[in-house]
């Protein structure tokens, strides 16, 4: 705080405050981390983007399999290169903060799985997904059979107009009955 | 369902025809036509298949009002072959198809700000005429959108048409609706800005000329407390306990740990209100009017037997005096008989005595303050249980659900490599085993696979039952001979000190199996052969419930039954049974703590030294929760008797919890299964619940109403039983009190009241159990709804390819060609 705070002013902080669910404390201490990362101290923080591979080095994301589509969907970089402002790492934290609703996770959730962005997570992208979670590693890797098994068994139950792909609205539908989702759905810096 | 399609010829026509003209998508949007090739693709193949397929069924069927369609059918058979031979690339197809409502709004700006404003407008319509149901939202915009498909000119029309309606609405709604949105945060400040800025111009001259002084008044004082409202919540904030130890314990372990944490601090929040409620209430009053008692010297024994110099101290029931005193007037107090006449005369006493004079009476004060405090927390218990149940249960849901696991079961807040890397190994065993499930379930065991399984699991249910039962015979036993060996003592003469050491050995009885036997039943659930491992989980937590409320129960009989008060040398039965608890709260102390620290200490080194495994112990948590969940029913059943020990149990809490942290950090590792978070803390809380909360009520309604408090001792000496106090009271109060107490006091005792009120609370269940079977039947025929405009969207999909396929291989024959056949259907 001290020093540091004062290049947030106090509307820039009250606005920040009303229009994501993030609090005062959280949003003083998003603005440390990010001037830390930064490496330098600028009064136009605001201007600055944090590049992706710099952005993932944060220790809350380093082993997150995720974390390059967390950088590319809460990114508003006009080049796609995924480089993070502050405003951009704001909104990252509300949607993954402890009162952000369902609705809100779910969508971007949903974009984060969605890793060619046509707006459906077709094939390719649940397997991108089960390889996600499952790590890299060849023994922990589904192999090709079990993969297709599970990807028509997950198609057979998300997929309730049966195109071949989940929707955003059928994607909420299984989040929906689904209590774990936002307690998992959390990153607390 | 078939519904009737309306064909804007002319407009679609040309609609299609000019789409597959234009630009390519604005570069707000990074799709690509490969990528967007493979989402289609399947489809489109998919569709050709099926019109081949059915196109012959179709012609068989005479469909007398057909619309285009049929003709379209009817007309495909030439063509079918032609389609699936070639290739399903059609770029124009694609195009238009990428712009569909359900893809756009997964990834474009301008559909949810669309989709915002419907909610906008139904959130508004809402206040005005409110629903009779929570009807499911759709994420679809609606369909008159799709008409605009140039993305740019999309966005701003749907800006412009959402700021309309946030316009309509006051300032903290707007600006709560502006919060859920999904957009960046540069977008909502625009929003925001262009909301506010409409609000000022058009509120100007209001608020110059026409808005009075009260309603500006208003508006500040509104905006002063909006103000102190935030500052207070960021104080709340601030003042998070523990909130790094739990991001550390769930960034290693993972939400299933966490929620051991998190119910502990629950458990510590509770006992503080307790503690609060007690202080205020009835330790502070009684301790600034001491009575005159001798009192023993100090020694540290006491610490552990809690008797000697603590006999006679606020710890316990026995030190509680039937008085009350005068607030106003410090000095006077009076101790009340509390028989009939002498309230009368004690009553004319005090208004003799002067006008301003409000008596406290003690016994009232102990009795309503601990009615109240149960109350209040089986209010607090019920919200809580049926929030955690209300998340983990819903409306047609299965457990289990494989696509539940695949979207929610990676943890973000796991932060550490090494935990990151065993959740990968997790997920991928569930995954595997989900799919071979089927294979699982298909090998149907033999009838003697099965048979050995049912009589394996009946041999361990009978080792567990019967050992509770010899475990609470044992501690029957053991209490009758202590009790008899305590009274033989002090007739003899024994030292005070070494009779009351004596006295330990029950409550060391009690930890030792409490200790020992969830190990005994872990064993013997290694040994039989579970369906699914959850199974496993539930039964040990079944056998050991089982074991410590057996042993609570007999405890309690055993207490406030006879046999305590049949001994002459124990002139207070609640002081002493307030100091058993007490001394069973201590030792179960030390024993948590002994246990934390040879078990997961020694175990390790034993697993890692020994045993050569890489792994170390994992936490087991369910054990550490009853372990709580015991603790709390002490507390509970302590109350009466020592209305402090909520601040022992506070004490035990805070030191558990940096203990089992520091244990956890050093010896143990993330668990091996998969631990459903919510689902367990529905588990704990209805366990809290259940049997331990409810099971420390009725004690305590046997013992207000039916057993006859000590003579010499306590708030209410002198009386059949402590509820006389409270009528005696109440007929006191008669003379001079409103109709009011009178009534409700009438309210209360009547039993036709609970029979009005159980008959009440049967017909609500019955309407909200109706009212989920229809809803259980609404979401059957929504989903056959969907999957039923699922292919009139795969049939369109197939027509406008058809389309657009032929007008891409050669446009000027093809289209003429289309054209004769599209418009024949006239003839």
């Amino acid at each position: 705080m001290g020093g540091s705070a004062s290049h947030l002013s106090k509307e820039q902080l009250s606005e920040y405050q009303e229009l994501t669910f993030l609090t005062k404390q959280d949003i003083l201490h998003a603005y440390r981390i990010f001037t830390e990362l930064l490496s330098k101290d600028l009064v136009d923080f605001q201007n600055i983007r944090i590049a992706k591979e710099r952005f993932c080095e944060l220790p809350e994301l380093k082993a997150n399999p995720f974390r390059e589509r967390i950088c590319l969907v809460f990114s508003t970089a006009i080049e796609k290169d995924g480089s993070v402002s502050f405003e951009d790492f704001l909104d990252m934290l509300s949607a993954f903060s402890d009162s952000a609703t369902l609705e809100i996770k779910s969508h971007y959730a949903f974009r984060i799985f969605d890793f060619d962005d046509d707006g459906t997570l077709d094939k390719e992208d649940l397997k991108n997904l089960v390889n996600c979670l499952t790590g890299g590693t060849s023994d922990t890797q589904l192999s090709e059979a079990e993969m297709n098994q599970l990807i028509q068994n997950i198609l057979e139950e998300a997929d309730i107009d049966k195109d071949g792909t989940v929707n955003l609205s059928e994607f909420q539908h299984v989040i929906s009955r689904s209590p774990d989702f936002v307690s998992s759905f959390k990153i607390v810096l | 369902m078939a519904h009737s399609v309306d064909f804007y010829r002319d407009a679609d026509d040309d609609a299609v025809l000019e789409i597959s003209e234009q630009e390519p998508a604005s570069p707000d949007f990074c799709f690509e036509e490969d990528l967007v090739h493979h989402s289609f693709a399947d489809l489109l193949s998919e569709q050709s298949a099926v019109e081949s397929q059915s196109s012959v069924m179709i012609e068989l069927e005479d469909q007398p009002c057909a619309g285009i369609e049929n003709q379209g059918y009817i007309r495909s058979p030439p063509h079918a072959q032609y389609m699936l031979n070639d290739d399903c690339y059609d770029p124009a197809t694609l195009k238009v198809l990428s712009f569909m409502p359900s893809r756009t709004i997964g990834r474009s700006r301008g559909a949810v700000i669309s989709d915002y404003c419907n909610r906008t407008l139904r959130f508004r319509r809402k206040r005005a005429r409110p629903a009779l149901s929570d009807m499911a939202r759709s994420m679809r915009p609606s369909i008159r959108d799709v008409a605009a498909l140039d993305e740019n000119c999309e966005e701003e029309v749907e800006k412009k048409k959402l700021l309309a309606e946030l316009q309509q609405l006051t300032g903290s709604d707007c600006i709560k609706l502006l919060r859920t949105m999904p957009l960046n945060l540069s977008v909502k400040r625009e929003f925001r800005h262009m909301t506010s800025n409409c609000k000022d111009h058009s509120c100007g001259p209001l608020e110059n000329n026409h808005l009075p002084c009260w309603s500006r008044t208003k508006y500040n004082l509104i905006i002063a407390v909006r103000q102190c409202w935030y500052g207070f919540l960021s104080f709340l904030n601030s003042l998070q306990l523990w909130q790094i130890a739990e991001k550390q314990i769930g960034g290693r372990f993972g939400t299933g740990v966490l929620s051991y944490f998190i119910f502990l601090k629950m458990l510590l929040i509770l006992n503080v209100f307790h503690l609060v409620m007690n202080l205020s209430f009835i330790v502070i009053p009684q301790a600034t009017h001491p009575p005159a008692n001798a009192k023993g010297t100090f020694s540290g024994l006491e610490l552990l037997t809690g008797s000697g110099h603590f006999t006679d101290t606020v710890l316990y029931y026995g030190y509680y005096t039937n008085s009350s005193w005068n607030i106003l007037d410090n000095g006077r107090s009076k101790s009340s008989a509390l028989t009939n006449s002498s309230w009368n005369i004690s009553g004319s006493e005090a208004s003799n005595a002067g006008a301003l004079s409000i008596w406290y009476n003690l016994p009232i004060a102990y009795i309503y303050t601990l009615g109240t405090s149960f109350f209040i927390t089986c209010i607090i218990l019920v919200h809580c249980l049926s929030k955690a149940f209300g998340e983990s249960y819903r409306v047609g849901s299965t457990y289990g659900n494989l696509v539940a696991k695949v979207f929610c079961s990676w943890d973000f807040k796991v932060t550490q490599k090494q935990s990151v890397e065993s959740n990968y190994e997790n997920i991928s065993t569930q995954l595997k085993e989900c799919v071979t499930e089927h294979d699982f379930l298909t090998t149907a065991s033999s009838v003697h696979q099965k048979m050995c399984n049912l009589s394996v699991h009946f041999l361990g249910w009978l080792l567990s039952l019967g050992s509770v039962v010899g475990c609470t015979l044992a501690v029957y036993y053991y209490s009758e001979s202590m009790l008899k060996g305590y009274s033989e003592n002090i007739q003899q003469g024994t030292h005070e000190r070494l009779v009351e050491s004596s006295l330990l050995t029950l409550p060391m009885l009690v930890s030792l199996i409490n200790l020992v036997m969830p190990y005994i039943y872990n064993l013997i659930g290694l040994l039989e052969n579970y369906d699914f491992p959850q199974q496993q989980i539930y039964v040990s937590i079944a056998r050991n419930l089982l074991l410590k409320m057996s042993i609570l129960g007999v405890l309690c009989f055993h207490w406030m039954g006879p046999n305590t008060k049949n001994i002459a040398e124990i002139s207070c039965w609640e002081t002493f049974v307030g100091q058993e608890l007490y001394r069973l709260k201590i030792i179960d102390f030390i024993f948590l703590i002994l246990d934390t620290v040879f078990a997961e200490y020694l175990w390790r080194i034993i697993c890692i030294k020994l045993l050569k495994r890489k792994r170390k112990p994992e936490f087991d948590i369910a054990r550490n929760v009853l372990d709580l969940i015991f603790g709390q029913t002490i507390t509970w059943l302590g109350l009466l008797f020592a209305p402090l020990l909520p601040a022992i149990q506070i004490i035990k809490f805070i030191v558990v919890f940096y203990m089992k942290k520091l244990s956890l950090m050093q010896n143990c590792q993330p668990p091996h299964k998969f631990w459903r978070a919510s689902h367990m803390m529905t588990i704990f809380i209805s366990l809290l619940c259940f049997p331990s909360f409810l099971g420390a009520a009725v004690a305590y309604f046997y013992t207000i109403w039916y057993i006859k408090p000590s003579l010499t001792c306590g708030p209410f000496r002198t009386l059949d039983s402590m509820y006389d106090s409270a009528v005696q009271w109440v007929r006191q109060l008669d003379e001079n009190a409103s109709k009011f107490f009178k009534l409700s006091w009438i309210l209360v005792r009547n039993p036709f009241i609970l029979l009005l009120a159980s008959g009440i609370l049967l017909i609500v269940i019955y309407f909200h159990w109706q009212v989920v079977d229809g809803q259980r039947k609404v979401i059957k025929l929504l989903n056959e709804q969907i999957a039923n405009e699922g292919k009139d969207k795969k049939f369109l999909i197939g027509k406008l390819h058809y389309f657009n396929r032929k007008k891409f291989k050669s446009p000027r024959k093809r289209h003429t060609q289309w054209e004769d056949e599209v418009f024949s259907v006239n003839d």
